[in-house]
């Protein structure tokens, strides 16, 4: 099949058969990470600018990865070094970049809708990063990939995704997700943290913590995205790690061969207690790896690479 | 000098009257109307086919005079006005500095003056600096022509303070404007909470949180005895609080903007800052609720909140353009597709643009009766025309609906007699 999109902003623009060829995709790239020199001509010559406008550790590192193993060049602007901090316009930066050469932007910006604008006015191809708590497309693709090589498939499967769903765009893009692959999405997490089932975009709502975990097949932990509540929308983390924090007992809840995904940073000892640390359960740094696969596949899809 | 407007059809709802006549004007009022009449030295303009009524009113404008002209002056505004079929304005006071002295109120009454268009209404500050502290001086601002008292674009949070000026307005008979906003629901807010805000990732402006805040205003009126003006209703649940308090017989009315009635929240989608306004296109059950509140009368107003803003202020992120759309041109056209749906009638619609605002403010005109101001827009209701940035006439371009077809064009407006503008050589 043919891959049309230009940028990557949101899982809802990706049809099922996109989603699919992306997977398949990065399943094959990956196995050039494991080389003794994980290394391929595939991006030579291409400069792709990373525009890091929130802090990022392990998403900015992966796309490095991603893009160093296919031998792209790269450059690396945060708001902290950049000329934004003078006050120049995001537009402005990205044009600026642009005509030195950047065929391609990775960004991440704590305003949602950024990277939709300056794909609509740079006429330069975008991958979202993650956009406030919109959406983080990359990072609803690689938890799929962890899935789908471990259950070998991604539908009929209940997926539960426990935590501060509404500002979270990792809940977001992956309730789009699961659910276009054939899934069925439980949310649950404190209330004032939870959308409306209206707006739960098609999720299951659950003000019981056991109604989502039971009989799960995945289980997906959230952190507590504090910096983006504006005021306090629980009484405190102790409470929090008490009611709402995943446990040995509670997922026990979920079927025996379930997986434990988080999307990190985590938290240890509020959202995950510390004896699941070890849990053969966990995917925790498999979904890590996969994310190096993943946007390698972007990378290659969007810059018209071969693979 | 004289003006026969001949064979137009003459809607002048203050009268209930409906039929093809000629308009006699002369000495800036209305003179004569018959079905034909016959003036030697008038100057004759040709309304066959056209829709001949008394000059509309927008309730609600933004000229952004002094203190941000690269969006809007005065003059500017005044022509996208006429060129809307608008022959009399109100301004909204958040300008900068805000029109909370009688200073800033002449100032902008002197700039009218020169550009010569249209009637501009200043409104005044209800607090000074809009900062919801302390009240203006309501009666030096009425002596330098403030027609009413809002702190628009803000609400004022403070009830006992709202209460204040419900009833100090009293004694200079000024009509206080509200805009109703609860911000501790709203703040932080860039679309309408439900369906956008889950969309698009971005925190949502609950309907609650204006309906909370009209209902305080509607229980501010009855407890002051004092007529409120609720601005541009946006919501189902602010129109059935407005309804109840009517049926208690409260002296509230209320204004919608034709963006209400037109978009919903989908208009946003795609993070189109040209339709983030504030309050925020809502969902389609409250933008039939807005229809129907026009059509049977618990909104009295149709009024644009023409809020200019230049690229600087759209072109950008969505969390970071302002609010506010311009609407002054496209009001028209958009209340005759309610027409067209017959959701009301063309008389119904010039009440809402015309005699309704002017009798909620008690400005002169809204009226086609002999001895009336002369304040007249004639328009083509079948004429088609697309919204282009060079059709609009403001000095911004932020129309959520450039690129549409409409129906429906202003030919001539006449102001005191004299026609302002026109779409046709006389
Ligand atoms: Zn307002």
């Amino acid at each position: 099949m043919d891959f049309h999109h230009r940028h990557i902003l949101d899982i809802s623009a990706l049809t099922p058969e996109d989603i699919s060829y992306i997977l398949k995709t990065a399943a094959n790239l990956k196995e050039i990470l494991s080389r003794p020199i994980p290394k391929v001509p595939t991006l030579r010559g291409k400069l792709i600018a990373h525009l890091f406008f929130e802090p990022s550790t392990r998403t900015r590192l992966s796309f490095e990865k991603a893009a160093k193993t296919l031998s792209a060049d790269v450059f690396n602007l945060t708001a902290r070094m950049s000329s934004v901090e003078k006050g120049e316009t995001l537009l402005d930066t990205v044009l600026n970049v642009k005509a030195m050469g950047a065929d391609l932007f990775v960004i991440r910006h704590p305003m949602a809708g950024a990277p939709h604008f300056i794909a609509r006015t740079a006429h330069t191809r975008v991958i979202n990063a993650g956009d406030g708590f919109h959406a983080h497309p990359t990072q609803a693709l690689l938890d799929m990939l962890t899935v789908r090589e471990k259950k070998g498939t991604l539908s009929g499967l209940k997926v539960a995704i426990i935590g501060d769903i509404r500002h979270s765009r990792v809940a977001h893009s992956n309730i789009c997700g699961f659910r276009k692959m054939g899934s069925e999405v439980f949310v649950s997490g404190p209330a004032t943290m939870l959308p409306p089932e209206k707006e739960a975009l098609g999720a299951r709502v659950c003000y019981r913590l056991e109604e989502a975990l039971r009989d799960a097949d995945v289980v997906m932990a959230l952190r507590v995205q504090k910096e983006r509540h504006g005021r306090q929308l629980f009484p405190s983390l102790r409470e929090y790690a008490r009611e709402f924090g995943l446990n040995a007992e509670r997922l026990a809840l979920a079927k025996d061969d379930c997986l434990l995904m988080h999307p990190g940073p985590i938290n240890w000892g509020v959202e995950l207690h510390p004896e699941l640390e070890n849990d053969p359960r966990s995917v925790i740094l498999e979904q890590v790896t996969n994310g190096v696969a993943v946007r390698m596949a972007l990378l290659v899809l969007l810059l018209g690479g071969s693979s | 000098m004289k003006i026969l407007l001949k064979g137009g059809r003459i809607i002048d709802p203050s009268q209930e009257f409906d039929q093809v006549a000629d308009l006699l004007l002369e000495e800036g009022k209305v003179a004569a109307c018959a079905p034909h009449l016959e003036i030697e030295d008038a100057q004759i303009l040709p309304c066959q086919g056209l829709i001949v009524c008394p000059g509309f009113i927008d309730l609600h404008v933004h000229f952004r005079e002094p203190g941000e002209e690269w969006k809007e002056t005065i003059a500017s505004g005044s022509l996208a006005a006429v060129a809307g079929g608008f022959t009399a304005v109100v301004c909204m006071p958040n300008t900068k500095p805000p029109n909370d002295n009688a200073e800033v109120t002449r100032y902008i009454l002197k700039k009218a003056a020169e550009a010569g268009l249209c009637r501009v209404y200043p409104v005044a500050c209800i607090t000074k600096g809009q900062r919801g502290e302390e009240l203006t001086e309501f009666g030096e601002l009425k002596e330098a022509g403030a027609v009413a008292v809002s702190d628009d674009g803000r609400p004022v949070p403070d009830a006992f303070l709202m209460r204040l000026a419900l009833e100090y307005a009293k004694n200079f008979d000024l009509p206080v404007i509200s805009h109703a906003e609860e911000l501790s629901l709203s703040s932080g807010g860039h679309v309408n909470e439900g369906l956008a805000s889950a969309k698009l990732g971005l925190r949502g402006i609950p309907p609650q949180a204006e309906a909370i805040a009209i209902f305080r205003e509607v229980m501010l009126a009855e407890l002051t005895n004092s007529p409120i003006h609720i601005a541009h209703v946006s919501t189902k649940a602010g129109v059935e609080i407005i309804r109840q308090a009517k049926e208690k017989g409260l002296k509230v009315t209320a204004e919608t903007a034709p963006h209400y009635f037109t978009l919903t929240e989908e208009a946003t989608f795609g993070y189109h800052t040209n339709a983030k306004v504030n309050p925020p296109l809502r969902s389609e059950e409250d933008r039939q609720a807005i229809e129907e509140a026009l059509a049977d009368g618990t909104i009295d107003v149709i009024a644009t909140d023409h809020a200019p803003h230049s690229p600087l202020e759209k072109v950008c992120e969505f969390e970071r353009a302002a609010f506010g759309l311009v609407g002054l041109e496209t009001a028209l056209s958009l209340t005759l597709r309610l027409v067209e749906r017959g959701s009301i009638s063309l008389p119904k619609m010039i009440e809402l643009l015309s005699c309704a605002p002017a009798r909620i403010l008690k400005l002169p005109g809204g009226s086609l009766r002999e001895g009336s101001l002369a304040d007249v827009t004639v328009f083509d209701p079948e004429a088609r025309w697309i919204v282009t940035e060079e059709e609009l006439n403001s000095k911004s371009k932020n129309s959520p609906f450039l690129g549409w077809e409409l129906k429906g064009r202003v030919i001539y407006s006449i102001v005191s007699g004299k026609v302002v503008f026109s779409r046709r050589e006389f």
